[in-house]
């Protein structure tokens, strides 16, 4: 009996550690895929070349990312200054003012919001978002536009990111011990002075990285956003222009024109490039996550 | 029309009770306080006064309403919106549950001391600083003067003058509850409420808490709620046994743990400790 109970915990905690170590493999599989797929590529440009130069010709062999960089950069940044100040008053209204009652309300508006398929999105930002602009945004600052803007990418990118930072950001304000509010109302704080100077403060690492996770996922997103986003090349920084993020270049071009030589490569580098973005955006906002520990 | 005409009305009357039945030796006075969450009646119809100077001892078993009673005491149970509180609280002729004052500054009348310290999320100094700006002090002088007498007041300040900028979590989790303390006196309040201000400390951060408390109460009135029997014998001036939701007994220790009247009392001597 014992030896069978023995046998069973070994079993399980094996089964753990292969569990666990396929995650950690994981993004290094693909990690090393993707760079040995990019280096036909890397070995024909300089790196710095292809990260910094805007020209786009493939017949002519000329692959310059940058476009699609700064592309993924607008859409993204737009989408975070609609949805980071959106998120943290709704996540604070919900913790902190809002009665139970209306919580349970909340939660399935979230996940409904959460559980969309992006390409929903995508259509409501081409019936919706896409003619708002065009008609109505564009003209009140006197631009002609099409409609299919960075602007329209971005809004539609916020909307797909309010349910995900929103419910990491409740996490973040439901794990703030009530004792600790009490502990400011009791000093004479009001309600609104203690979650400037108890609750946020508190929960300053938990949002940082709610947010840092936030940018990650948009950085990413795809499918909305190319519907919306006019797939232009484009290096300037214009609302009411087109532009062409990373991921709908993969999307759009891949199986594609791969009869084109080296462009196979090419769409590799810029998946490798997203990759290391993300991990980059990644590690960025962990390390503020780690400061912010620290000095508190 | 009608409404304000009411509400006038019950001012008035409000105004009337406070007229003839404030004790002069009471600091703090309770009259028909019922509390319910939903259907369960937490506090029954609790009428009792709190002596100014005194440690007033709540004793009682866990859940018997000795936390929500405190918490009322300051408004803190607006914080639960299932609550539903009635009756009235009277602080220096103020009938806080139905005041129009503001809230905040009938709350910093009292200092609350809870269970386990909750420091603020900021360093020492702004710990203990924090009362004194939202009560509007922003001369240095007058701030850094008032952290280094109240420290000095919770026995604080040696062991902290050198670290004033440090986060509280370097503090050991006594030296805390007493930041606690230090940062409740700077208010200047006139009632110092503590739920269970010793249940996560060792026992000789305990000792200096209860010190701390037999000394502070030249100066304020201290409502204590523990479930520790022996706590109450060593400090209280004034007993209050609760069970239920219900006043049992109160009066002196001497008066009450020599002659208990009910049975509930008397269980709770020899099994509570």
């Amino acid at each position: 009996m014992l030896f069978r109970r023995i046998i069973a915990d070994r079993v399980s905690t094996t089964w753990m550690v292969i569990s666990i170590s396929t995650i950690l493999v994981l993004p290094l599989v693909i990690g090393i895929g993707l760079y040995v797929k990019a280096y036909p590529l890397l070995e024909l440009k300089p790196f710095g070349e292809l990260i910094g130069s805007s020209t786009w010709l493939p017949h002519e062999q000329k692959f310059g990312f940058l476009p699609f960089i700064l592309g993924s950069l607008y859409v993204t940044l737009i989408a975070f200054c609609l949805s980071a100040p959106v998120c943290l008053l709704a996540a604070i209204f919900i913790t902190q003012f809002s009665s139970k009652r209306f919580i349970y309300f909340m939660h399935p508006v979230i996940d409904i919001l959460a559980g969309l398929p992006s390409v929903i999105y995508g259509v409501w930002g081409i019936i919706v978002i896409v003619p708002f602009i065009s008609d109505y945004l564009a003209p009140l600052f006197g631009i002609k536009s099409s409609g299919y803007t960075i602007l329209a990418g971005g809004i539609v990118l916020a909307v797909m990111c309010i349910p995900y930072i929103l419910n990491m950001l409740i996490e973040v304000f439901n794990t703030i011990p009530s004792g600790l509010k009490e502990a400011s109302l009791s000093l004479g704080a009001t309600f609104w002075e203690t979650v400037k100077h108890v609750v946020i403060k508190k929960g300053f690492p938990g949002i940082i990285s709610a947010f840092g996770l936030g940018i990650a996922k948009a950085f990413g997103e795809t499918m909305a956003v190319m519907m919306v986003v006019g797939n232009m090349l484009q290096t300037k920084f214009d609302l009411f222009d087109a532009g062409y993020p990373l991921p709908a270049l993969i999307a759009n071009n891949y199986g594609e024109m791969l009869s084109i030589p080296m462009y196979d490569s090419a769409l590799m580098f810029a998946a490798l490039l997203l990759f290391g973005i993300i991990l980059l955006i990644n590690l960025v906002f962990r390390y503020f996550i780690y400061r912010t520990k620290k000095n508190e | 029309m009608y409404l304000l005409k009411e509400e006038m009305m019950t001012h008035n009357k409000m105004i009337n009770i406070v007229d003839t039945d404030i004790d002069t030796d009471s600091i703090l006075q309770i009259s028909n306080l019922n509390v319910y969450a939903g259907d369960h009646h937490i506090l029954k119809n609790v009428n009792l006064r709190i002596p100014k100077n005194k440690i007033t001892v709540l004793l009682g078993p866990s859940g018997c309403g000795k936390t929500t009673l405190l918490k009322c005491m300051n408004r803190l149970s607006d914080l639960y919106k299932e609550l539903d509180v009635s009756g009235h609280i009277y602080i220096e002729n103020d009938d806080i549950l139905n005041t129009y004052k503001n809230i905040p500054s009938i709350r910093q009348k009292m200092g609350l001391l809870s269970q386990r310290p909750y420091p603020l999320p900021m360093s020492i100094y702004k710990n203990v600083a924090y009362g004194l700006k939202l009560k509007g002090i922003r001369d240095k002088n007058l701030i850094d003067y008032n952290i280094e007498r109240h420290l000095k007041e919770v026995g604080l300040w040696d062991e902290v003058k050198d670290r004033l900028h440090n986060s509280p979590h370097s503090l050991s989790i006594g030296q805390q509850q007493r930041l606690c303390l230090a940062r409740g006196l700077a208010v200047k309040p006139r009632i110092i409420l503590a739920d269970e201000p010793t249940s996560a400390l060792d026992p000789i951060s305990s000792k200096i808490i209860e010190n701390l408390f037999k000394g502070l109460k030249k100066h304020y009135t201290i409502v204590l709620v523990t479930h520790v029997l022996r706590q109450a014998v060593r400090l209280a001036d004034n007993v209050i046994f609760m069970s239920h939701g219900e006043i049992i007994e109160q009066g002196s220790p001497e008066h009450l743990f020599k002659n208990p009247q009910t049975d509930k009392l008397k269980e709770y001597m020899v099994d509570g400790n």
